[in-house]
This record gives C-alpha cells, structure tokens and sequence, in this order.
C-alpha cells in the first residue's frame, strides 16, 4: 500500500485529505507542522507527502528544501497543499522541488488528479 | 411538474439537440430549468415551453444550454491523450507529407478544456511535428459554453483537474481569483457552433476527430447517424477518439478498430445496397 504522510497544522484539513486518499487506497500517516514531519520521515520514509506551507514550528518550504537533503528524500513525492495560490508562490514551490501542487480548497477530484499526475493513482 | 409538461420538455430536447430525456428525469428538468425561469421572471416551466414552442429562438437556446451537461476537465481520462501522442500523430506524419495541415475537429469541446489540451499537446510535440501545420476546430451546440471557451478564462477548481502544475505556470496567469489562459493558445483554437445533429459536409475534412463523452446522451439511431457524418468527414486513414462509456459496436458499420488499439476508430466507407442483377428471376 503507498504510505502518504499528511502535514498540515488544521487537524480539519487533516481529516479531510485522510478520508479522500484513504479512499484512493492510500496508507495514511499525519504530523501537525514541519518538524514533526523531519521526525516522522526519518522514522519511515513516505512514498507521497502532502504539504501545507504555512505551519508553526518549520513551513512547508523548509521542511521541503531539508527532507531533500535527507538520505532517501528524494523519493517521495511532495504535493504542495494551501492556501496560497499566487504564482510566485506556486512557482517556488515546484522549483524547489515539489512535484505537484493543490491549491484550497480542494475536492476529491483534484486530489486524485494530482496523485494521478505523480504516478501514484 | 405534470406528466404533460415533463413530455413537452422530453420532445423539445430530442428534437433540438437529440438529446434522450426519460420520464424519471424530472428531477433533473427541474434543477436545470429553475435558475433559467428566476433569470427569465417566468412562473412555470409551462410558460417557458409556451414562449419556446411558439418560436422564440434566443429561450430556445437558452433552454438548450440549460439541458446540456458541459461536463470537462484538462486532459481528461489521459489515455485519448496518450494514443494521440504515441500512436495518431507518428502514424499521421508518416502518411503526410511535410507540407500538409493536419486538421482536428473536437465536436462538442464544451468550456474548451480539450482542444486547449491538445494545443499544450501539440507544444510539446513541435520538433516531432517537422513544421506541419495543425489546424484545432471545435464546436458545440452552447454559445454560452462556447463563449466561455473563447474567454480562456477558468476558476481555480477548473485549473486544477488534469492540469499539470508545470502547464498551469506556463501558460496560465492569475486574473482576480480566475485564470486565464495565453490568448495565443486561444487563438489557434477555432471555435464555432455545431449542432451534431446538422450535416457537417460543410466542415471539410479532419485526420483526427474527438468526440468524446456527448453520444452517451443521444439514442441509437442518432449515434448511427452522427458516426456516419464523422465517417464521411474523415480523412479514409483518420483517427475517431470517443469516451471511456461510448463504443460503436452495434450501432454503425462506418468504423472499425485500429489495430494497435481498439480505442482508436478508423472510418470505413458506406457499404453498398445490393444490386438486383436484371433478366434474373428469383424464385
């Protein structure tokens, strides 16, 4: 089964994306902000992640730029998750190594539309 | 809503755009005819058809683009996309020479998110291509939905079903909370209103045509009929993509699979009527 992690600091948001890939025959694992996320990786490397950027403790974006300096972190594959949907946003994320990227709000279909697009639906 | 008007509704759509509407529909009647009778301060579906049936073209199709499903996403369901790629377009350069325009027809594009598809398609595959011209033509039966198309503009929801985000960045810009496509890739769509109904001879002749999703709509004798069109309009060496649901199986003798892949439809020509042999009597 491919084990996702979901990391996102709303435990709403959490539960949401849980039920959709759970439903797309996800495994799925949950950290509530970066540093969290460093240490559930480091315990076991996820096959996909998905990302918000704005957490307390360590964003998105650091998170991301120090799980691809990690042994083995560069396999998962990283879907951005929030908010923020201006393209200066979006275009760092995906330069600094996402692989795909979902803005909020957000539904089944496209979530299954940008796993698909990682090769993982 | 009575029996009556659930009818007269049926028969309106069926005879408009050959859509088939069953009695148990009324549900769907209702959810898609009620915003038309609030923009219009019309009571009752009943006044509406009054006003349609007595020949009021712009209610018409008003109340076609109400009834119809403009259900589409950014490279939907991959696979036509793929065969497109891999198989049609390798098989289509080998056959044409340098010079020759390619032309595609999407018939019933909806909000254009599949011609705009198979323009980032066709981006991408340029060098492959040897500088022949393509031609992208598109129609649908909905000037609203077709003004939409031409707008180029989509919400975030729509951007993000079967969009890369790589695509999005590269030819997306962000309008308010919309997006709005390059009017380039705009550009070198040709969208125009066709009802499949009507004889396309008019069209001239396509290599490729997608048409995709709308025959599950229509009843069987109308696809044998909007197959034979598609056949006489495509090239004898086209390609016929349809939707995942959609098949021509039993319904017309104008097509035949592809080969390599069974999704792929290749036209065939109308079979003769047998020809009586004079001075012979059958007995």
């Amino acid at each position: 089964m491919t084990y996702c992690l979901v990391v996102d600091d709303s435990s709403v948001i959490r539960k949401v994306a849980r039920r959709i890939l759970e439903g797309l025959s996800f495994e799925i694992g949950e950290a509530e902000d970066g540093k969290q996320a460093i240490e559930s990786c480091t315990a076991r490397m996820p096959d996909a992640i998905l990302l918000d950027w704005n957490m307390p403790i360590m964003d998105g974006y650091e998170f991301l730029t120090t799980l691809r300096k990690m042994t083995g972190g560069a396999r998962p594959k990283v879907v951005f998750c929030t908010t923020e949907n201006d393209v200066g946003h979006i275009a760092k994320a995906m330069d600094s190594g996402a692989d795909e990227y979902v803005m909020k709000p957000f539904d089944k279909d496209i979530l299954a539309s940008k796993f698909e697009e990682v090769g993982l639906v | 809503m009575n029996a009556n008007v659930i009818q007269r509704v049926i028969q309106f759509i069926s005879k408009a755009a050959g859509i088939v509407l069953t009695p148990d529909k009324a549900y769907f009647i209702d959810a898609r005819l009620s915003p038309l009778l609030r923009e219009e301060n019309l009571g009752t579906i009943e006044a509406l058809l009054s006003k349609v049936e007595a020949g009021d073209r712009r209610l018409s199709a008003r109340m076609i683009d109400a009834l119809t499903t403009n259900e589409t996403f950014f490279f939907r369901d991959r696979t036509p996309f793929d065969h497109f790629r891999n198989i049609i377009i390798p098989e289509l350069i080998q056959r044409r020479p340098a010079g020759k325009t390619l032309r595609i027809w999407c018939a019933a594009c909806s909000s254009g998110q599949e011609p705009f598809s198979l323009v980032m398609l066709l981006d991408e595959m340029k060098a492959q291509l040897g500088g022949r011209q393509v031609e992208i033509h598109a129609s649908d039966i909905s000037e609203s939905i077709l003004a939409k198309a031409k707008s180029g503009i989509f919400n975030q929801f729509e951007v993000q079903r079967g969009l890369p985000t790589k695509l999005l960045l590269q030819y997306f810009k962000k309008d308010g909370d919309n997006w709005q496509i390059s009017p380039d890739v705009v550009r070198r769509v040709n969208f125009f209103r066709h009802n499949l109904l009507e004889d396309p001879s008019r069209l001239g002749t396509f290599d490729v045509v997608f048409c995709r999703n709308v025959l599950i709509y229509f009843d069987r004798p109308t696809r044998a009929k909007i197959f034979a069109g598609i056949a006489d309009r495509l090239a004898p060496d086209g390609f016929m993509l349809l939707g995942g649901a959609e098949s021509t199986f039993g319904v017309t003798d104008r097509f035949t699979s592809h080969p390599k892949e069974r999704m792929l439809h290749i036209p065939l020509p109308p079979r003769k009527a047998p020809v009586a042999v004079p001075g012979r009597a059958i007995a």
